[in-house]
Protein backbone atom coordinates (compact mmCIF):
# COMPACT_ATOMS: atom_id res chain seq x y z
CA UNK A 1 0.00 0.00 0.00
CA UNK A 2 1.55 3.27 -1.09
CA UNK A 3 -1.53 5.44 -0.54
CA UNK A 4 -1.22 8.25 1.99
CA UNK A 5 -4.41 7.56 3.82
CA UNK A 6 -6.21 10.85 3.38
CA UNK A 7 -9.54 10.12 1.72
CA UNK A 8 -10.27 12.38 -1.27
CA UNK A 9 -13.49 10.81 -2.47
CA UNK A 10 -15.85 8.80 -0.32
CA UNK A 11 -18.93 7.26 -1.85
CA UNK A 12 -21.27 5.77 0.75
CA UNK A 13 -24.06 3.49 -0.53
CA UNK A 14 -24.67 5.68 -3.57
CA UNK A 15 -27.92 4.89 -5.38
CA UNK A 16 -29.20 6.28 -8.64
CA UNK A 17 -32.19 5.35 -10.80
CA UNK A 18 -33.66 6.56 -14.04
CA UNK A 19 -37.35 5.84 -13.55
CA UNK A 20 -37.58 2.18 -12.65
CA UNK A 21 -34.12 1.46 -13.99
CA UNK A 22 -31.68 1.24 -11.08
CA UNK A 23 -28.31 2.31 -12.52
CA UNK A 24 -26.30 2.41 -9.30
CA UNK A 25 -27.14 -0.03 -6.53
CA UNK A 26 -25.38 1.05 -3.36
CA UNK A 27 -21.87 1.88 -4.48
CA UNK A 28 -19.24 2.11 -1.74
CA UNK A 29 -15.86 3.37 -2.71
CA UNK A 30 -12.96 5.39 -1.31
CA UNK A 31 -10.22 7.13 -3.26
CA UNK A 32 -7.27 8.46 -1.29
CA UNK A 33 -5.28 11.54 -2.05
CA UNK A 34 -2.74 10.98 -4.82
CA UNK A 35 -4.36 7.70 -5.79
CA UNK A 36 -5.32 6.68 -9.34
CA UNK A 37 -8.45 4.58 -9.54
CA UNK A 38 -9.52 2.95 -12.77
CA UNK A 39 -13.15 2.00 -13.24
CA UNK A 40 -13.66 -0.91 -15.62
CA UNK A 41 -16.80 -2.62 -16.73
CA UNK A 42 -19.06 -3.36 -19.67
CA UNK A 43 -21.11 -0.52 -21.13
CA UNK A 44 -24.26 0.10 -19.14
CA UNK A 45 -22.56 -0.98 -15.93
CA UNK A 46 -23.06 2.48 -14.41
CA UNK A 47 -19.41 3.54 -14.30
CA UNK A 48 -19.87 6.74 -16.31
CA UNK A 49 -23.01 7.60 -14.35
CA UNK A 50 -21.11 7.13 -11.11
CA UNK A 51 -18.36 9.45 -12.36
CA UNK A 52 -20.93 12.11 -13.26
CA UNK A 53 -22.47 11.79 -9.80
CA UNK A 54 -19.17 12.65 -8.16
CA UNK A 55 -19.21 16.24 -9.46
CA UNK A 56 -23.01 16.34 -9.25
CA UNK A 57 -23.62 16.53 -13.01
CA UNK A 58 -26.18 13.91 -12.02
CA UNK A 59 -27.98 14.04 -8.70
CA UNK A 60 -28.10 10.87 -6.62
CA UNK A 61 -31.15 9.23 -5.09
CA UNK A 62 -29.52 7.69 -2.05
CA UNK A 63 -26.29 7.65 -0.08
CA UNK A 64 -23.64 10.34 0.17
CA UNK A 65 -20.66 11.44 -1.88
CA UNK A 66 -17.91 13.40 -0.16
CA UNK A 67 -15.08 15.07 -2.04
CA UNK A 68 -12.48 16.17 0.47
CA UNK A 69 -14.60 17.08 3.47
CA UNK A 70 -17.47 18.42 1.41
CA UNK A 71 -20.76 16.63 0.85
CA UNK A 72 -21.51 17.01 -2.84
CA UNK A 73 -24.71 18.82 -3.77
CA UNK A 74 -26.18 19.04 -0.28
CA UNK A 75 -25.72 20.48 3.15
CA UNK A 76 -26.44 18.21 6.06
CA UNK A 77 -27.62 19.54 9.39
CA UNK A 78 -28.28 16.70 11.79
CA UNK A 79 -30.30 14.22 9.79
CA UNK A 80 -31.77 16.79 7.44
CA UNK A 81 -30.37 17.35 3.93
CA UNK A 82 -30.70 20.75 2.28
CA UNK A 83 -30.23 21.07 -1.45
CA UNK A 84 -27.38 23.45 -2.25
CA UNK A 85 -27.87 26.55 -4.37
CA UNK A 86 -26.52 26.09 -7.90
CA UNK A 87 -23.87 28.71 -7.13
CA UNK A 88 -22.52 26.61 -4.28
CA UNK A 89 -22.55 23.47 -6.42
CA UNK A 90 -20.64 25.41 -9.09
CA UNK A 91 -18.14 26.35 -6.39
CA UNK A 92 -17.71 22.69 -5.40
CA UNK A 93 -17.13 21.73 -9.05
CA UNK A 94 -14.30 24.24 -9.43
CA UNK A 95 -11.94 21.94 -7.57
CA UNK A 96 -12.95 18.87 -9.60
CA UNK A 97 -11.66 18.64 -13.16
CA UNK A 98 -13.50 16.54 -15.69
CA UNK A 99 -12.48 15.20 -19.08
CA UNK A 100 -15.17 13.90 -21.42
CA UNK A 101 -15.27 11.15 -24.00
CA UNK A 102 -16.31 13.65 -26.71
CA UNK A 103 -13.79 16.31 -25.50
CA UNK A 104 -16.50 19.02 -25.37
CA UNK A 105 -14.05 21.81 -26.13
CA UNK A 106 -15.71 25.15 -26.78
CA UNK A 107 -15.57 25.30 -30.60
CA UNK A 108 -15.89 29.09 -30.81
CA UNK A 109 -12.75 29.60 -28.74
CA UNK A 110 -9.11 28.86 -29.59
CA UNK A 111 -7.18 26.29 -27.58
CA UNK A 112 -5.71 29.03 -25.39
CA UNK A 113 -9.08 30.74 -24.94
CA UNK A 114 -10.60 27.39 -23.95
CA UNK A 115 -8.00 27.05 -21.21
CA UNK A 116 -8.22 30.62 -19.83
CA UNK A 117 -12.02 31.00 -19.92
CA UNK A 118 -12.81 29.48 -16.53
CA UNK A 119 -9.74 30.80 -14.64
CA UNK A 120 -10.61 34.37 -15.71
CA UNK A 121 -14.40 34.19 -15.66
CA UNK A 122 -14.95 31.84 -12.73
CA UNK A 123 -11.86 31.95 -10.53
CA UNK A 124 -11.22 35.65 -11.18
CA UNK A 125 -7.56 35.29 -12.08
CA UNK A 126 -5.93 38.23 -13.88
CA UNK A 127 -5.81 37.74 -17.65
CA UNK A 128 -2.01 37.96 -17.87
CA UNK A 129 -1.54 35.31 -15.19
CA UNK A 130 -4.18 33.07 -16.74
CA UNK A 131 -2.47 33.26 -20.14
CA UNK A 132 0.94 32.50 -18.66
CA UNK A 133 -0.50 29.53 -16.79
CA UNK A 134 -2.40 28.31 -19.87
CA UNK A 135 0.71 28.50 -22.02
CA UNK A 136 2.68 26.40 -19.58
CA UNK A 137 -0.19 23.88 -19.38
CA UNK A 138 -0.42 23.65 -23.17
CA UNK A 139 3.34 23.13 -23.27
CA UNK A 140 2.95 20.40 -20.68
CA UNK A 141 0.47 18.51 -22.87
CA UNK A 142 2.73 19.05 -25.90
CA UNK A 143 0.60 21.64 -27.69
CA UNK A 144 2.50 24.87 -27.18
CA UNK A 145 2.37 25.69 -30.90
CA UNK A 146 -1.37 25.01 -31.19
CA UNK A 147 -2.46 27.70 -28.71
CA UNK A 148 -4.15 29.83 -31.34
CA UNK A 149 -5.83 27.06 -33.29
CA UNK A 150 -9.54 26.40 -33.03
CA UNK A 151 -10.67 22.92 -31.90
CA UNK A 152 -11.85 22.07 -35.42
CA UNK A 153 -8.25 22.52 -36.60
CA UNK A 154 -6.95 19.97 -34.11
CA UNK A 155 -6.98 16.18 -34.22
CA UNK A 156 -9.03 14.27 -31.66
CA UNK A 157 -5.98 13.49 -29.59
CA UNK A 158 -4.89 17.12 -29.59
CA UNK A 159 -8.40 18.24 -28.64
CA UNK A 160 -8.46 15.82 -25.73
CA UNK A 161 -5.10 17.10 -24.50
CA UNK A 162 -6.40 20.69 -24.66
CA UNK A 163 -9.42 19.49 -22.67
CA UNK A 164 -7.07 18.08 -20.02
CA UNK A 165 -5.17 21.38 -19.92
CA UNK A 166 -8.49 23.24 -19.62
CA UNK A 167 -9.49 21.14 -16.62
CA UNK A 168 -6.06 21.51 -15.00
CA UNK A 169 -6.17 25.30 -15.35
CA UNK A 170 -8.66 25.43 -12.48
CA UNK A 171 -6.06 23.71 -10.27
CA UNK A 172 -8.36 20.86 -9.29
CA UNK A 173 -7.63 18.53 -6.39
CA UNK A 174 -9.34 15.69 -8.23
CA UNK A 175 -9.56 14.76 -11.91
CA UNK A 176 -12.37 12.69 -13.42
CA UNK A 177 -11.81 11.04 -16.81
CA UNK A 178 -14.86 9.66 -18.63
CA UNK A 179 -13.52 7.25 -21.27
CA UNK A 180 -11.00 9.85 -22.43
CA UNK A 181 -9.62 7.76 -25.28
CA UNK A 182 -12.73 5.94 -26.50
CA UNK A 183 -13.49 8.45 -29.26
CA UNK A 184 -9.93 8.56 -30.57
CA UNK A 185 -8.27 6.91 -33.53
CA UNK A 186 -5.97 4.17 -32.22
CA UNK A 187 -2.77 5.97 -33.18
CA UNK A 188 -3.78 9.06 -31.16
CA UNK A 189 -4.54 7.21 -27.92
CA UNK A 190 -0.90 7.02 -26.84
CA UNK A 191 -0.34 10.79 -26.61
CA UNK A 192 -3.37 11.25 -24.38
CA UNK A 193 -2.40 8.32 -22.14
CA UNK A 194 1.13 9.77 -21.85
CA UNK A 195 -0.28 13.03 -20.55
CA UNK A 196 -2.46 11.15 -18.06
CA UNK A 197 0.49 9.03 -16.95
CA UNK A 198 2.55 12.18 -16.25
CA UNK A 199 -0.36 13.65 -14.36
CA UNK A 200 -0.63 10.52 -12.22
CA UNK A 201 3.11 10.66 -11.49
CA UNK A 202 2.78 14.29 -10.38
CA UNK A 203 0.50 13.07 -7.60
CA UNK A 204 -2.90 14.06 -8.96
CA UNK A 205 -5.86 12.14 -7.56
CA UNK A 206 -7.59 10.59 -10.56
CA UNK A 207 -10.67 8.51 -11.27
CA UNK A 208 -10.53 7.08 -14.77
CA UNK A 209 -13.34 5.27 -16.54
CA UNK A 210 -11.52 3.39 -19.27
CA UNK A 211 -11.30 0.36 -21.51
CA UNK A 212 -7.50 0.65 -21.68
CA UNK A 213 -6.53 -2.38 -19.62
CA UNK A 214 -2.83 -1.75 -20.25
CA UNK A 215 -3.08 1.75 -18.84
CA UNK A 216 -5.00 0.50 -15.81
CA UNK A 217 -2.41 -2.19 -15.14
CA UNK A 218 0.46 0.26 -15.37
CA UNK A 219 -0.87 3.44 -13.76
CA UNK A 220 -3.74 2.53 -11.46
CA UNK A 221 -3.29 2.07 -7.73
CA UNK A 222 -6.71 0.51 -7.54
CA UNK A 223 -8.86 -1.12 -10.18
CA UNK A 224 -12.60 -1.35 -9.66
CA UNK A 225 -14.72 -3.62 -11.79
CA UNK A 226 -18.38 -2.64 -12.04
CA UNK A 227 -21.29 -4.50 -13.60
CA UNK A 228 -25.02 -3.80 -13.52
CA UNK A 229 -24.70 -1.00 -11.01
CA UNK A 230 -22.63 -2.79 -8.39
CA UNK A 231 -18.93 -3.00 -7.59
CA UNK A 232 -18.13 -6.60 -8.43
CA UNK A 233 -14.48 -6.60 -7.51
CA UNK A 234 -11.79 -4.13 -6.53
CA UNK A 235 -8.18 -4.25 -5.51
CA UNK A 236 -4.73 -3.57 -6.85
CA UNK A 237 -4.42 -4.02 -10.62
CA UNK A 238 -2.40 -7.23 -10.44
CA UNK A 239 -5.02 -9.00 -8.36
CA UNK A 240 -8.04 -7.82 -10.29
CA UNK A 241 -6.61 -7.98 -13.81
CA UNK A 242 -4.41 -11.07 -13.55
CA UNK A 243 -6.19 -13.16 -10.95
CA UNK A 244 -9.82 -12.06 -10.94
CA UNK A 245 -11.89 -13.85 -8.32
CA UNK A 246 -15.31 -13.19 -9.77
CA UNK A 247 -16.68 -14.96 -12.83
CA UNK A 248 -18.11 -11.73 -14.26
CA UNK A 249 -14.70 -10.02 -14.07
CA UNK A 250 -13.09 -12.98 -15.81
CA UNK A 251 -15.69 -12.95 -18.57
CA UNK A 252 -15.26 -9.22 -19.11
CA UNK A 253 -11.47 -9.35 -19.19
CA UNK A 254 -11.56 -12.24 -21.64
CA UNK A 255 -13.84 -10.27 -23.96
CA UNK A 256 -11.64 -7.15 -23.82
CA UNK A 257 -8.17 -8.67 -24.05
CA UNK B 1 -0.80 17.67 -47.27
CA UNK B 2 -0.77 14.82 -49.71
CA UNK B 3 -0.91 15.68 -53.37
CA UNK B 4 -1.78 12.32 -54.78
CA UNK B 5 -5.43 12.79 -55.79
CA UNK B 6 -5.99 11.92 -59.44
CA UNK B 7 -7.99 15.16 -59.86
CA UNK B 8 -4.80 17.20 -59.71
CA UNK B 9 -3.39 15.68 -62.87
CA UNK B 10 -6.16 16.92 -65.20
CA UNK B 11 -5.95 13.87 -67.41
CA UNK B 12 -9.51 14.25 -68.70
CA UNK B 13 -9.71 16.35 -71.86
CA UNK B 14 -13.30 16.32 -73.07
CA UNK B 15 -15.63 18.69 -74.90
CA UNK B 16 -18.07 20.17 -72.38
CA UNK B 17 -21.67 19.00 -72.56
CA UNK B 18 -23.88 21.61 -74.29
CA UNK B 19 -26.89 23.06 -72.53
CA UNK B 20 -29.05 24.76 -75.22
CA UNK B 21 -32.05 24.92 -72.86
CA UNK B 22 -30.18 27.16 -70.46
CA UNK B 23 -29.24 29.63 -73.18
CA UNK B 24 -32.81 29.82 -74.49
CA UNK B 25 -34.19 30.35 -70.97
CA UNK B 26 -31.68 33.12 -70.28
CA UNK B 27 -32.53 34.93 -73.53
CA UNK B 28 -36.29 34.71 -72.94
CA UNK B 29 -36.09 35.93 -69.35
CA UNK B 30 -33.76 38.79 -70.25
CA UNK B 31 -36.14 39.88 -73.01
CA UNK B 32 -39.15 39.86 -70.67
CA UNK B 33 -37.27 41.82 -68.02
CA UNK B 34 -36.04 44.38 -70.55
CA UNK B 35 -39.58 44.85 -71.82
CA UNK B 36 -40.91 45.33 -68.27
CA UNK B 37 -38.26 47.88 -67.35
CA UNK B 38 -38.75 49.69 -70.63
CA UNK B 39 -42.53 49.90 -70.21
CA UNK B 40 -42.07 51.33 -66.75
CA UNK B 41 -39.52 53.91 -67.91
CA UNK B 42 -41.37 54.89 -71.07
CA UNK B 43 -44.84 55.05 -69.50
CA UNK B 44 -46.14 58.56 -70.30
CA UNK B 45 -47.96 58.62 -66.96
CA UNK B 46 -44.70 58.45 -64.99
CA UNK B 47 -42.89 61.75 -64.66
CA UNK B 48 -39.18 61.08 -64.26
CA UNK B 49 -38.36 64.62 -63.30
CA UNK B 50 -40.56 64.34 -60.23
CA UNK B 51 -38.82 61.11 -59.25
CA UNK B 52 -35.40 62.74 -59.44
CA UNK B 53 -36.64 65.88 -57.75
CA UNK B 54 -37.85 63.98 -54.69
CA UNK B 55 -35.17 61.30 -54.57
CA UNK B 56 -32.96 63.49 -52.37
CA UNK B 57 -35.67 65.68 -50.94
CA UNK B 58 -34.86 66.57 -47.28
CA UNK B 59 -38.25 65.33 -46.12
CA UNK B 60 -37.76 61.98 -47.84
CA UNK B 61 -34.26 61.66 -46.39
CA UNK B 62 -35.59 62.49 -42.92
CA UNK B 63 -38.28 59.86 -43.38
CA UNK B 64 -35.65 57.31 -44.45
CA UNK B 65 -33.51 58.21 -41.42
CA UNK B 66 -36.50 57.69 -39.13
CA UNK B 67 -37.16 54.34 -40.78
CA UNK B 68 -33.59 53.23 -40.08
CA UNK B 69 -33.79 54.53 -36.51
CA UNK B 70 -37.07 52.68 -35.91
CA UNK B 71 -35.66 49.47 -37.40
CA UNK B 72 -32.49 49.58 -35.30
CA UNK B 73 -34.27 50.46 -32.06
CA UNK B 74 -37.10 47.97 -32.41
CA UNK B 75 -34.73 45.15 -33.46
CA UNK B 76 -32.50 45.93 -30.46
CA UNK B 77 -35.42 45.90 -28.02
CA UNK B 78 -36.94 42.83 -29.70
CA UNK B 79 -33.66 40.88 -29.52
CA UNK B 80 -33.26 41.48 -25.78
CA UNK B 81 -36.90 40.60 -25.16
CA UNK B 82 -36.68 37.57 -27.47
CA UNK B 83 -33.63 36.18 -25.64
CA UNK B 84 -35.46 36.60 -22.34
CA UNK B 85 -38.53 34.84 -23.75
CA UNK B 86 -36.42 32.02 -25.21
CA UNK B 87 -34.66 31.44 -21.89
CA UNK B 88 -38.05 31.55 -20.13
CA UNK B 89 -39.45 29.00 -22.54
CA UNK B 90 -36.50 26.69 -21.86
CA UNK B 91 -36.72 27.24 -18.10
CA UNK B 92 -37.63 24.54 -15.61
CA UNK B 93 -40.22 26.87 -14.09
CA UNK B 94 -43.63 25.90 -15.50
CA UNK B 95 -45.15 29.34 -14.94
CA UNK B 96 -42.34 31.07 -16.85
CA UNK B 97 -42.77 28.58 -19.70
CA UNK B 98 -46.51 29.20 -19.86
CA UNK B 99 -46.12 32.98 -19.78
CA UNK B 100 -43.53 32.93 -22.57
CA UNK B 101 -45.63 30.58 -24.71
CA UNK B 102 -48.76 32.69 -24.19
CA UNK B 103 -46.87 35.84 -25.13
CA UNK B 104 -45.55 34.26 -28.30
CA UNK B 105 -48.99 32.84 -29.21
CA UNK B 106 -50.68 36.18 -28.68
CA UNK B 107 -48.27 38.40 -30.59
CA UNK B 108 -47.84 35.97 -33.46
CA UNK B 109 -51.53 35.20 -33.59
CA UNK B 110 -52.84 38.71 -34.14
CA UNK B 111 -52.07 40.96 -37.14
CA UNK B 112 -49.24 43.45 -36.75
CA UNK B 113 -51.42 46.19 -38.22
CA UNK B 114 -54.01 45.59 -35.53
CA UNK B 115 -51.34 45.75 -32.82
CA UNK B 116 -50.00 49.02 -34.19
CA UNK B 117 -53.44 50.61 -34.16
CA UNK B 118 -54.01 49.29 -30.64
CA UNK B 119 -50.88 50.95 -29.26
CA UNK B 120 -51.73 54.09 -31.20
CA UNK B 121 -55.14 54.22 -29.51
CA UNK B 122 -53.86 53.31 -26.05
CA UNK B 123 -54.81 56.78 -24.85
CA UNK B 124 -58.49 56.01 -25.44
CA UNK B 125 -58.36 52.94 -23.16
CA UNK B 126 -56.10 54.47 -20.53
CA UNK B 127 -56.38 58.27 -20.71
CA UNK B 128 -53.72 58.70 -18.00
CA UNK B 129 -50.63 56.73 -17.13
CA UNK B 130 -50.33 56.54 -13.37
CA UNK B 131 -47.52 54.85 -11.51
CA UNK B 132 -48.02 54.44 -7.80
CA UNK B 133 -48.73 51.85 -5.15
CA UNK B 134 -51.97 50.02 -5.99
CA UNK B 135 -54.93 50.41 -3.59
CA UNK B 136 -53.38 53.46 -1.94
CA UNK B 137 -53.13 57.17 -2.61
CA UNK B 138 -49.40 57.14 -3.24
CA UNK B 139 -48.68 58.33 -6.80
CA UNK B 140 -45.20 58.78 -8.23
CA UNK B 141 -46.16 59.61 -11.80
CA UNK B 142 -49.34 60.82 -13.48
CA UNK B 143 -49.38 62.04 -17.08
CA UNK B 144 -51.82 61.93 -19.99
CA UNK B 145 -51.10 58.89 -22.14
CA UNK B 146 -50.82 60.96 -25.31
CA UNK B 147 -47.90 62.88 -23.79
CA UNK B 148 -45.96 59.80 -22.68
CA UNK B 149 -46.72 57.52 -25.61
CA UNK B 150 -46.26 59.59 -28.72
CA UNK B 151 -47.06 58.00 -32.06
CA UNK B 152 -43.34 57.24 -32.41
CA UNK B 153 -43.31 55.46 -29.03
CA UNK B 154 -46.51 53.58 -29.87
CA UNK B 155 -45.01 52.43 -33.17
CA UNK B 156 -41.78 51.40 -31.49
CA UNK B 157 -43.64 49.41 -28.83
CA UNK B 158 -45.85 47.70 -31.39
CA UNK B 159 -42.98 46.67 -33.66
CA UNK B 160 -40.70 45.54 -30.79
CA UNK B 161 -43.29 43.47 -28.96
CA UNK B 162 -44.45 41.78 -32.16
CA UNK B 163 -40.94 41.09 -33.41
CA UNK B 164 -39.89 39.68 -30.02
CA UNK B 165 -42.45 36.90 -30.42
CA UNK B 166 -40.97 35.77 -33.74
CA UNK B 167 -37.35 36.25 -32.69
CA UNK B 168 -37.91 34.31 -29.47
CA UNK B 169 -38.46 31.13 -31.47
CA UNK B 170 -35.34 31.83 -33.54
CA UNK B 171 -33.24 32.34 -30.42
CA UNK B 172 -34.72 29.23 -28.81
CA UNK B 173 -33.86 27.14 -31.87
CA UNK B 174 -30.33 28.57 -31.72
CA UNK B 175 -29.90 27.66 -28.07
CA UNK B 176 -31.23 24.15 -28.68
CA UNK B 177 -28.77 23.70 -31.56
CA UNK B 178 -25.82 23.85 -29.14
CA UNK B 179 -24.68 20.40 -28.04
CA UNK B 180 -25.56 19.60 -24.41
CA UNK B 181 -21.94 18.53 -23.86
CA UNK B 182 -21.05 22.21 -24.00
CA UNK B 183 -23.10 23.07 -20.92
CA UNK B 184 -21.78 19.97 -19.16
CA UNK B 185 -18.19 20.99 -19.83
CA UNK B 186 -19.00 24.51 -18.62
CA UNK B 187 -20.66 23.14 -15.47
CA UNK B 188 -17.70 20.88 -14.75
CA UNK B 189 -15.45 23.96 -14.81
CA UNK B 190 -17.61 25.61 -12.16
CA UNK B 191 -19.41 28.04 -14.45
CA UNK B 192 -22.82 29.26 -13.33
CA UNK B 193 -25.89 28.82 -15.52
CA UNK B 194 -26.02 32.47 -16.54
CA UNK B 195 -22.28 32.61 -17.27
CA UNK B 196 -22.56 29.46 -19.37
CA UNK B 197 -25.44 30.94 -21.34
CA UNK B 198 -23.63 34.23 -21.96
CA UNK B 199 -20.12 33.00 -22.71
CA UNK B 200 -20.55 29.46 -24.04
CA UNK B 201 -24.04 28.75 -25.36
CA UNK B 202 -25.23 32.04 -26.89
CA UNK B 203 -22.01 32.75 -28.86
CA UNK B 204 -22.39 29.32 -30.48
CA UNK B 205 -26.13 29.74 -30.94
CA UNK B 206 -25.45 33.00 -32.84
CA UNK B 207 -24.32 30.97 -35.83
CA UNK B 208 -27.82 29.52 -36.13
CA UNK B 209 -29.63 32.68 -35.00
CA UNK B 210 -28.00 35.22 -37.32
CA UNK B 211 -29.23 34.20 -40.79
CA UNK B 212 -32.95 34.19 -39.88
CA UNK B 213 -32.46 37.34 -37.79
CA UNK B 214 -31.11 39.03 -40.92
CA UNK B 215 -34.36 38.10 -42.58
CA UNK B 216 -36.30 39.52 -39.65
CA UNK B 217 -34.38 42.80 -39.86
CA UNK B 218 -35.19 43.17 -43.55
CA UNK B 219 -38.80 42.37 -42.77
CA UNK B 220 -38.77 44.92 -39.94
CA UNK B 221 -37.40 47.67 -42.17
CA UNK B 222 -40.38 47.19 -44.45
CA UNK B 223 -42.90 46.74 -41.61
CA UNK B 224 -42.10 50.23 -40.35
CA UNK B 225 -44.17 51.46 -43.31
CA UNK B 226 -47.26 50.12 -41.52
CA UNK B 227 -46.77 52.90 -38.97
CA UNK B 228 -48.37 55.16 -41.57
CA UNK B 229 -51.70 54.25 -39.93
CA UNK B 230 -50.69 56.04 -36.73
CA UNK B 231 -48.95 58.89 -38.57
CA UNK B 232 -45.32 58.18 -37.70
CA UNK B 233 -43.43 60.25 -40.28
CA UNK B 234 -41.18 57.47 -41.56
CA UNK B 235 -40.31 57.01 -45.23
CA UNK B 236 -43.59 55.61 -46.56
CA UNK B 237 -45.75 58.08 -44.59
CA UNK B 238 -43.63 61.00 -45.80
CA UNK B 239 -43.83 59.81 -49.41
CA UNK B 240 -47.61 59.45 -49.28
CA UNK B 241 -48.01 62.80 -47.53
CA UNK B 242 -46.06 64.50 -50.32
CA UNK B 243 -47.99 62.68 -53.03
CA UNK B 244 -51.32 63.60 -51.48
CA UNK B 245 -50.39 67.20 -52.19
CA UNK B 246 -48.75 66.97 -55.61
CA UNK B 247 -50.77 63.94 -56.77
CA UNK B 248 -47.63 62.19 -58.07
CA UNK B 249 -48.46 58.92 -56.31
CA UNK B 250 -46.49 56.53 -58.53
CA UNK B 251 -43.41 58.75 -58.62
CA UNK B 252 -43.21 58.98 -54.84
CA UNK B 253 -43.77 55.25 -54.47
CA UNK B 254 -40.79 54.74 -56.78
CA UNK B 255 -38.75 57.13 -54.61
CA UNK B 256 -39.74 55.24 -51.45
CA UNK B 257 -39.09 51.86 -53.07
CA UNK B 258 -35.64 53.04 -54.13
CA UNK B 259 -34.67 53.96 -50.58
CA UNK B 260 -36.11 50.77 -49.07
CA UNK B 261 -34.00 48.78 -51.54
CA UNK B 262 -30.87 50.80 -50.83
CA UNK B 263 -31.28 50.43 -47.07
CA UNK B 264 -31.91 46.71 -47.24
CA UNK B 265 -28.89 46.21 -49.47
CA UNK B 266 -26.71 48.08 -46.99
CA UNK B 267 -28.09 45.92 -44.16
CA UNK B 268 -26.47 42.90 -45.81
CA UNK B 269 -22.97 44.11 -44.91
CA UNK B 270 -23.18 44.02 -41.12
CA UNK B 271 -25.06 40.73 -41.54
CA UNK B 272 -22.16 39.14 -43.40
CA UNK B 273 -19.63 40.60 -40.96
CA UNK B 274 -21.51 39.19 -37.97
CA UNK B 275 -21.91 35.78 -39.60
CA UNK B 276 -18.17 35.63 -40.19
CA UNK B 277 -17.43 36.83 -36.67
CA UNK B 278 -19.57 34.16 -35.03
CA UNK B 279 -18.60 31.52 -37.57
CA UNK B 280 -15.06 31.52 -36.20
CA UNK B 281 -13.91 28.04 -35.37
CA UNK B 282 -16.78 26.46 -37.32
CA UNK B 283 -15.49 26.64 -40.90
CA UNK B 284 -14.26 23.32 -42.30
CA UNK B 285 -10.67 24.00 -41.35
CA UNK B 286 -11.18 25.99 -38.17
CA UNK B 287 -10.82 29.73 -38.55
CA UNK B 288 -10.33 29.51 -42.29
CA UNK B 289 -6.73 30.56 -41.76
CA UNK B 290 -5.04 27.47 -43.10
CA UNK B 291 -7.46 26.59 -45.83
CA UNK B 292 -5.71 24.89 -48.70
CA UNK B 293 -6.19 26.78 -51.93
CA UNK B 294 -5.67 25.13 -55.26
CA UNK B 295 -4.15 26.98 -58.15
CA UNK B 296 -5.96 26.05 -61.33
CA UNK B 297 -4.28 28.39 -63.80
CA UNK B 298 -1.64 27.12 -66.25
CA UNK B 299 -1.81 23.57 -64.94
CA UNK B 300 -4.40 22.27 -67.44
CA UNK B 301 -2.17 23.33 -70.35
CA UNK B 302 0.68 21.23 -69.06
CA UNK B 303 -1.45 18.14 -68.67
CA UNK B 304 -3.07 18.66 -72.06
CA UNK B 305 0.38 18.61 -73.58
CA UNK B 306 1.20 15.55 -71.51
CA UNK B 307 -1.97 13.82 -72.65
CA UNK B 308 -1.25 14.43 -76.33
CA UNK B 309 2.30 13.18 -75.88
CA UNK B 310 0.89 9.91 -74.71
CA UNK B 311 -1.05 9.53 -77.90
Amino acid sequence: MNAKLTPMVRALSVKKSYGSNEVLKSINLTVHQGEVLCLLGPSGSGKSTFLRCINHLEGIDGGRIYVGDELMGYRQVGDVLYELHSKDIAKQRQSIGMVFQRFNLFPHLTALENVIEAPIGVAGIARQDAIAKAESLLAKVGLKDKANEYPSQLSGGQQQRVAIARALAMEPKLMLFDEPTSALDPELVGDVLDVMRDLAKSGMTMIVVTHEIGFAREVADTVVFMDQGVVVESGNPKEVLDNPREARTKAFLNSVL
Amino acid sequence: MQNTEPGNQHDIVARPLRHPGRIIAAVVITAILAWLVWSLISAPTVNHEIIFKYLFDPLILQGAALTVWLTVLSMAIATILATTLAVMKLSENVLLRIIASAYIEFFRGTPLLLQIVFWGYLGIIFPNIIIGIPFSNVVFFNQPTSVVITSFAAGLIALSLNEAAYSAEIVRAGILSVDSGQSEAAKSLGMSGWYTMRRIVLPQAMRVILPPMGNETISMLKSTSLLAVIAVTELYTTATQISSQNLAQIELLVVAAFWYLVMNTILGFPQRYLERRFGRGFTPQGGGLTRTTRVWSSKPKQTKAGASDER
